[in-house]
C-alpha cells in the first residue's frame, strides 16, 4: 500500500503569541516549531498500515518554507520512507490554494491512501484534506478516530455531536485523523539517525494569490478581570446571586 | 448576488438546534449585504429523506424561504450527495454567501462545497460583517490566543459559524416553503449508522451550560457530582473534561474541552478542579461567563474566570447543586 501523509510545520501550542509589526502575522522570533500534533496521528496510522501489510511506502508531503524540511525529518524519524517539500515562502490563509498545490503533487503519486491531520493547531482551518479529496475526486472521511481497511474498502468512525458516525468508503481515499485513532510513537535515536539519510525532495512551488485576504491578526479581547467570590461552600449563595443578577445567566 | 443560503442540519428528520443559529447568522449577513440597496433574502436549505420537523419554524429566525430537498439516500449524512446538492443549489441560486454550522457535519461539508465551487472557506468563525461590499469574518487562531480577520473576495463567500456564538434571535419573516425530490449520486462514502451516546446526553460543543472536571476530581466516580449539578440545570448542561482526565481514561474523548478536544462557547462554563493549562483555555475562553472552583488560589484558571470560588470542590459543588435545585424548584 502506498500512503501519502500531508503534514504541516506549526508553532508549538505552548508558544507565546506575539504579533508581527505588519499586524497581520505571527512574530516568529524565538518561536519553536513542531510537527502539527493532529498530523502525528496520520503518520502513525500510515506506519501501522505499512507494518501490518509488511510492504508499502509512506511518503511525507508538506507545503511550507525551507525550515519545513525539519518537520518532514521528524516524520521520517518516526519511520516514514521519504519526503517531498513543496517549498513556498509562505503558506496562504486560503486553504483552497494549499489544497490545489498539494493536489497537483498527490495526483501523480497513485496513492492508495492520502492522510491528513483533521486540522492544524495554528490556523484551525479544518479544510485542506476534504478540499484535496474534492479536487482529486476521491472519497473522503474526516476526523476519524477508528479505522479498519480490508480488500479495497474501509470502515471509519468519526465523532459527531452526541454519538459516533460509522462510515464505509472505497479506496483510494483521503482520510483526516482525530485524536483517539492511535498513540503516535516517539522517534527513537536510531530513527532520527536514519532519517538524516532518507530522500527528501524539495520542489519550489508557486501558489495562487487566493481569494482570502488577511486584514489583521490581533490579540483576543481581554476578559474582564475576574474576582474570587469567596472561599468554600459559604461562597455559593453570593456566586449564585452574581450569576443571576450581574451576569444574568441563570 | 446578495442572497444568503443557510445550510441547516437535521438528524432523524428533526432539525438540530444549531440550525437556528445558522439562520440567525445568515439573516445578519443578508441584512448587511443588502444594505447597499434592494435587500437580500435568506434561503434555508434542509437536506433529508423526507419532511423535517421544525423546518416550518425557521421563518421565525429570519428565513424568507425554507427549501427541503429530499432523497431516500439522505436518511443519514451523505457527504458526497450533500456536497453536490448544495453546490448545485448555490450555483443555480447565484447566492452571495453560503453559511454552515461549524459542527461535525458542517466542518466536513463546507470544504467540499467550497472546493466544488472553487472559492475559499472561512471555517469556525466567531464574527461576520460586510465592509466595502466584501464579507469579512473573525476566526480564532493559535489556540484562541489571537483573532484573524479575513476578507473573502470571491462569491459566494463560504463560512461556517462556531456553535453557540451566533445566539439564535427571533426575526420573524413570512417564510415560504418549497419541497422537492432530488437525485443523489451513488456515494463512495456511506454513513451506515450512528452509535449514540447515552440518551439525552447533550454534546459539550452545543450545550448552553458546560460543567467540566479535571484532576481535582481525584477519581472517575466523582464525576457523579458534576453530573448531578448538570441535572440540576434541567437538561441544559453537559459535563466536559480536561485533557488530563481524558488521557487517564476517566472520561470519553468526546467530552474533552481544549486544544485536542472541543472548542466550546456556552453561556456559562464551570471549571471544577481544573488548573487551566493553555491547552484547556484554548477550548473554553470564548465562553460568555466562566466560573472556576479550585482549591489552589494561584491556579491559572482564576485569571480567566469571571467568578472564582477557592475551596474544596467536594463541599462547594454539592452546595451549588442544592442551591441550583432550589432555584429551579
Amino acid at each position: 500500500m502506498k500512503i501519502a501523509v500531508c503534514v504541516k510545520r506549526v508553532p508549538d501550542s505552548e508558544t507565546r503569541v506575539k504579533i508581527a509589526s505588519d499586524g497581520k502575522s505571527l512574530d516568529e522570533a524565538g518561536v519553536k516549531f513542531i510537527l502539527n500534533p493532529y498530523d502525528e496521528f496520520a503518520v502513525e496510522e500510515a506506519l501501522r498500515r505499512r507494518e501490518h501489510a509488511g510492504a508499502g511506502e509512506v511518503v511525507i508531503v508538506s507545503l511550507g518554507p525551507p525550515a519545513a524540511q525539519e518537520t518532514i525529518r521528524t516524520a521520517l524519524a518516526m519511520g516514514a520512507d521519504r519526503g517531498i517539500l513543496l517549498q513556498a515562502d509562505r503558506v496562504p490563509a486560503d486553504g483552497l490554494e494549499v489544497a490545489r498545490a498539494l493536489g497537483a503533487e498527490l495526483k501523480a503519486g497513485a496513492y492508495d491512501l492520502v492522510l491528513f491531520g483533521k486540522m492544524a493547531i495554528d490556523d484551525y482551518n479544518h479544510q485542506v484534506g476534504p478540499m484535496v479529496a474534492e479536487l482529486l475526486d476521491l472519497p473522503c472521511v474526516t476526523a476519524i478516530a477508528h479505522l479498519e481497511i480490508a480488500g479495497g474498502k474501509g470502515t471509519a468512525e468519526r465523532e459527531i455531536e452526541g454519538g459516533v458516525e460509522v462510515v464505509e468508503f472505497r479506496l483510494p481515499a483521503v482520510l483526516t485523523t482525530d485524536k483517539g485513532l492511535n498513540e503516535p510513537r516517539y522517534p527513537a535515536l536510531k530513527g532520527i539517525m536514519a532519517a538524516k539519510k532518507k530522500p527528501l525532495e524539495v520542489k519550489p512551488t508557486a501558489l495562487g494569490a487566493g481569494s482570502l485576504e488577511v486584514l489583521a491578526l490581533s490579540p483576543p479581547p481581554q476578559r474582564k478581570d475576574g474576582r474570587v467570590v469567596g472561599e468554600g461552600s459559604a461562597a455559593v449563595p453570593e456566586l449564585l446571586r452574581l450569576l443571576r443578577d450581574e451576569a444574568k445567566v441563570l | 448576488m446578495n442572497d444568503v443560503l443557510a445550510v441547516l442540519e437535521q438528524r432523524e428528520r428533526t432539525l438540530r438546534k444549531v440550525s437556528n443559529e445558522v439562520v440567525t447568522g445568515a439573516r445578519r449577513l443578508a441584512d448587511a449585504l443588502g444594505q447597499g440597496g434592494g435587500g437580500a433574502r435568506v434561503d434555508a436549505l434542509v437536506i433529508a429523506a423526507g419532511t423535517v420537523a421544525g423546518a416550518d419554524q425557521l421563518g421565525g429566525f429570519g428565513a424568507d424561504k425554507v427549501i427541503t430537498l429530499t432523497n431516500p439516500a439522505f436518511g443519514h449524512y451523505a457527504p458526497e450527495g450533500h456536497a453536490r446538492v448544495i453546490a448545485d443549489r448555490a450555483k443555480a441560486g447565484g447566492y452571495g454567501a453560503v453559511v454552515f454550522a461549524a459542527s461535525a457535519t458542517g466542518r466536513d461539508l463546507a470544504p467540499r462545497v467550497a472546493a466544488r465551487l472553487g472559492v475559499p472557506l472561512a471555517q469556525d468563525i466567531t464574527d461576520i460583517a460586510v465592509e466595502g461590499g466584501a464579507v469579512t469574518v473573525v476566526h480564532p487562531v493559535y489556540a484562541g490566543r489571537a483573532l484573524l480577520k479575513l476578507k473573502l473576495t470571491a462569491r459566494p463567500a463560504i463560512v461556517s459559524l462556531r456553535p453557540n456564538v451566533f445566539t439564535a434571535v427571533q426575526r420573524p419573516r413570512a417564510g415560504s416553503a418549497e419541497t422537492a425530490a432530488v437525485d443523489a449520486p451513488v456515494g463512495r462514502v456511506v454513513v451506515t449508522g450512528i452509535k449514540h451516546a447515552a440518551a439525552g446526553a447533550l454534546d459539550v460543543a452545543e450545550a448552553a451550560i458546560v460543567i467540566s472536571g479535571g484532576r481535582g476530581l481525584r477519581e472517575p466516580a466523582n464525576f457523579k457530582l458534576l453530573e448531578q449539578l448538570a441535572a440540576a440545570f434541567g437538561g441544559r448542561a453537559a459535563v466536559g473534561a480536561s485533557r488530563a482526565v481524558v488521557d487517564a481514561g476517566w472520561r470519553a474523548h468526546a467530552d474533552q474541552v481544549g486544544q485536542t478536544g472541543k472548542t466550546v462557547s456556552p453561556t456559562l462554563y464551570i471549571a471544577v478542579g481544573i488548573s487551566g493549562a493553555i491547552q484547556h483555555l484554548a477550548g473554553m475562553r470564548t465562553s460568555k461567563v466562566i466560573v472556576a472552583i479550585n482549591k489552589d488560589r494561584d491556579a491559572p484558571i482564576f485569571k480567566v474566570a469571571d467568578y472564582g470560588v477557592v475551596g474544596d470542590l467536594f463541599e462547594v459543588v454539592p452546595k451549588l447543586t442544592e442551591e441550583i435545585k432550589k432555584l429551579h424548584g
